[in-house]
């Protein structure tokens, strides 16, 4: 196998070679992956028609998700999870600041590697997305009805929440395992070179099936290897969950060259049932840890950021024949269950070969204790007892499988830049396309559940370069939609995506489109500072602090002046969008306000903090083009100094003063007359 | 009256039971961004929009325009016409219970004149919503536009595109109408040398 690893390196090496003069002789050859005949009707969406898929696909270090139709590509929306986005004043605003609260304080971005679909019996059901954050170990949900990320729960005793937040069947758990092992418990100010004894690895299982209510029911905690991705068992093995891990080598440092040496690591099989009964009859212990859990009420629409101080952890030792350990060929990246829940396929990087485990092998391993070696109480099984098969020579630097539901399976292979089908069973290579440039994950919609829907394959690629219309040396990446409906894949379209896409999820746009909410009733509204009706606008101070009650309807703010606001105040601009219109958004932005602007769903109160660094008049205006009168949606503030005697003013729109007529009292608030005021 | 007249007037008189839960008229706006369209009805004691917000919604579009805000509570006739169709239908009762002939025709008759009289002043209401603009505070303004929605059929009010027919309730009381000239033409025929009366009858329902 050391040959065979020696002979890959250097073929990685000619590959890259040869690219460079392939790269550098290709002006004069046809472009490669110009496709040919009609296909542009595969993927032609007409003006006014819908996708057939809604696709999700992670926004890697942007921190959010794109939501991109498919067949067509066509971008839909960037919805905001971890990264703070001024386009919606996600982040940025009093409601949703606290969704960004950590055990680290505010973290104003993340790194989002997978999204995950949640699921009823196997199968997406269209109810929310899960999403990662992988730098500091969160996993956020987002609800399919508003497109919404609605509550975030931090990972403790996690550094790395890369293999996350992949779902068990039924949609009870999601799961975190940690891609960087580090000190748990007691001091953890310990050397580096400490790693063997003190550093840790965890797999945690998180209850998600109830909105508000993510919790981690327990952390595995398990020798300090890197957790890299995992799938959960189906069918025959559900009940089962199968985590990566590389560097089984232990290596802290130079892990390009130390944690490359072991011909094989291990997938981490855990019978996470057995975990809950072990749980349940008390081998696990509650452990002290502080991680935040962050919810958007959905009454109020304003986020709340708790901290919890305690999780359960589970020791392999003190639960048996719960976490074993099967050896795969090398350094495996993904683990991919296949829909009949039999197969487990490994994506050794550096294997050349792909190993796939049996699960009947297993269990059959298991009940006659084919044990090679026991690390921390985890058994290490027999690799020739377990193994179902290997697909041999499938190409270079295999990753992801997905499936389509026919008995194929398809690979991406990251350095030879190819995507490569080949037959469960019989382990023969079928069909490979190449794909531009350097695939990470595939996607084929539900092809990680157990109905792949099998019409399309979705290749997420790293590089470029050539690709489309070059804007300087920060580049696109790339998708490219692949037909895998017949025998031979066929490229149908390449399209650029934004941020680095790791992995997607996609589904029939027919589970979710008609789900959608249009508005949010403000009738309904919880918000502390909401107004329902102009009437109920004004302004008010509290020792420094200036709270406006605002409304926004086409085309204005109520009110639309305000003065007697003074240097030194901290003035709290609560704007309501009292309109009850599907799409009939309003913005509120002001003059050196050192955060975003706000945008307002209809029926949604926001806040944006502003502390005036001068005396002056500052405009506001609406920053989403809301109507005809669009310009005119605007106001102005009036800061003086601290201590002046302008009074507290804010003035009546005209819509106010009818409702207060007919209601037969007196505005809050009153008119400022130009007379008054002029300055201390 | 013979029996089929008489029937003819119960059955006229229930179908207009139907007018107190079911829209009587109903006004249907769509323009480019609305694509999905809005709209109200009117029924026989308040106005409404077609979803629980589209008479907001209709009402913050016409402030550009400067129309009032169509508020059902200003509307008395909306407080009366509940009462006048039940007299109606107990009126028809009455008739079918005597069997007069003469109190059939003049029965005849009232309906009729509610139906015109209600007609007219739904008219009215949308002559003066179109009509009566707030032109100091209207926003767009369009010299020579009025924005009455017509009472019967379509018409482009701007970017809107109104559209005006009876709803259900409204189909009712035609299909009533109906009935009760088919039950003054079988009384009058009933009895032979009638027929010029039967005619005059017919002239004044039309």
């Amino acid at each position: 196998m050391s040959s065979r690893s020696r002979s890959l390196a250097l073929g990685v090496l000619a590959a890259a070679a040869a690219g460079g003069l392939l790269y550098a002789c290709r002006s004069t050859g046809p472009k490669p992956g110009l496709v040919a005949g009609d296909v542009a009707s595969r993927v032609y969406v007409a003006p006014g028609q819908y996708d057939e898929y809604y696709a999700f696909l992670s926004g890697g270090f942007n921190g959010q998700v794109g939501v991109y139709g498919l067949p067509s590509g066509r971008l839909l929306k960037f919805l905001p999870v971890f990264s703070q986005h001024p386009e919606n004043g996600w982040g940025y605003t009093e409601e949703t600041k606290p969704m960004l609260m950590t055990s680290h304080g505010f973290i104003p971005w993340d790194d989002t590697h997978h999204p995950e679909l949640s699921q009823t019996n196997g199968s997406p059901d269209g109810r929310w997305l899960f999403i990662n954050g992988n730098n500091t170990p969160r996993i956020a949900r987002i609800d399919l009805t508003t497109f919404e990320t609605d509550e975030i729960l931090e990972i403790p005793n996690a550094a790395g929440g890369h293999a996350s937040p992949f779902t068990t069947p039924d949609g009870k758990y999601v799961v975190s395992a940690t891609r960087f092992s580090v000190p748990t418990s007691g001091n953890k100010d310990v050397p580096i070179s400490s790693y063997a004894q003190n550093f840790r690895g965890n797999l945690s299982f998180v209850t998600a099936n109830e909105p508000g209510k993510m919790r981690i029911a327990f952390q595995i905690m398990m020798p300090g290897y890197n957790y890299d991705l995992g799938h959960a068992g189906k069918g025959p093995s559900d009940g089962w969950f199968f985590f990566t891990s590389y560097n089984s080598e232990q290596a802290y440092e130079k892990l390009e060259q130390n944690a490359s040496k072991a011909d094989k690591d291990y997938i981490a099989a855990v019978n996470y049932r057995n975990a809950e009964a072990c749980v349940a009859s008390g081998k696990a212990k509650p452990t002290p840890a502080r991680y935040a859990h962050n919810h958007m009420d959905p009454a109020s629409r304003v986020a709340t950021h708790t901290m919890e101080t305690s999780v359960t952890t589970l020791d392999p030792r003190d639960c048996p024949n719960t976490v074993f350990y099967l050896p795969t060929p090398k350094s495996p990246h993904g683990v991919d269950v296949d829909p009949t829940g039999e197969f487990i396929v490994a994506g050794g990087k550096l294997a050349t070969v792909i190993p796939v485990h049996s699960f009947a092998k297993l269990q059959q391993a298991i009940a006659a204790k084919k044990f090679d070696k026991d690390i921390d109480g985890i058994p290490v099984l027999n690799y020739e007892s377990i193994v179902a098969g290997e697909v041999q020579n499938p190409g270079l630097g295999p990753l992801h499988t997905e499936f389509d539901g026919k008995g194929n399976a398809y690979t991406s292979m990251f350095i030879s830049s190819e995507v490569v089908k080949w037959k469960l069973g019989t382990w023969e290579v079928l069909d490979r396309i190449p794909v531009y440039y350097s695939v990470g994950h595939i996607m084929i919609p539900g092809g990680d559940s157990k109905q792949p829907y099998g019409k399309y394959l979705v290749a997420m690629n790293k590089i470029t370069k050539d690709r489309y219309l070059p804007t300087g040396p920060e580049l696109s990446q790339s998708a490219q939609l692949i037909d895998i409906s017949g025998d031979k894949m066929k490229l149908l379209l390449d399209f650029p995506t934004i941020g680095e896409p790791h992995y997607a999820q996609a589904l029939p746009a027919a589970l979710i489109k008609d789900k959608q909410v249009k508005f949010h009733a403000l009738a309904k509204s919880a918000h502390p500072h909401v107004v329902k009706a102009e009437v109920e606008t004004g302004i008010e101070r509290k020792g420094k602090v200036v709270r406006v009650k605002m409304a926004a309807i086409r085309s204005h703010f109520a009110p639309d002046n305000l003065e007697g606001i003074q240097l030194g105040d901290t003035v709290y601009f609560h704007v309501t969008n009292i309109e009850q219109d599907w799409d009939i958004l309003h913005g509120f932005a002001i003059l050196g306000a050192e955060n975003s602007e706000l945008i307002l769903q209809p029926g949604e109160t926001r806040t944006l903090k502003w502390v005036p660094k001068a005396t002056g008049i500052f405009p506001f205006y609406c920053t989403d083009f809301c109507s005809a009168l669009h310009q005119e949606m605007s106001g102005y503030v009036r800061v003086s100094p601290a201590g002046s005697n302008v009074p507290l003013v804010a003035n009546i729109s005209k819509k106010a003063a009818t409702q207060a007529a007919r209601a037969g009292v007196t505005p809050t608030v009153s008119q400022p007359s130009s007379a008054k005021g002029e300055g201390r | 009256m013979d029996t089929r007249s008489r029937l003819l007037t119960v059955a006229a008189s229930l179908l207009l039971v139907g007018m107190f839960v079911l829209p009587i008229w109903r006004i249907d706006l769509t323009a480019p961004q609305y694509p999905e369209g809005l709209g109200m009805e009117i029924r026989i004691n308040t106005i409404q929009g077609l979803t629980p917000y589209d008479l907001d919604r209709i009402n913050n579009l016409n402030h550009y325009i400067g129309m009032k805000p169509i508020d059902p509570d200003v509307v008395p006739e909306l407080s009366i016409m509940p009462w006048l169709v039940g007299s109606v239908i107990v009126g028809g009762l009455i008739v079918a219970a005597l069997g007069s002939r003469l109190l059939l025709l003049s029965w005849a008759g009232g309906f009729a004149g509610v139906a015109a009289v209600g007609l007219a002043d739904f008219w009215r209401w949308t002559y003066d919503y179109g009509h009566n603009l707030d032109y100091e505070n209207a926003i767009i303004k369009v010299p020579g536009m009025t924005y009455q929605p017509p009472l019967i059929g379509t018409k482009q009010l701007l970017n809107f595109t109104a559209s005006s027919w009876p709803a259900a309730g409204g189909w009712l009381a035609f299909a009533a109408m109906a009935l009760v000239v088919a039950a003054v033409v079988i009384a009058w025929r009933a009895k032979p040398g009638r027929s010029r009366a039967a005619l005059t009858a017919l002239t004044s329902v039309a």
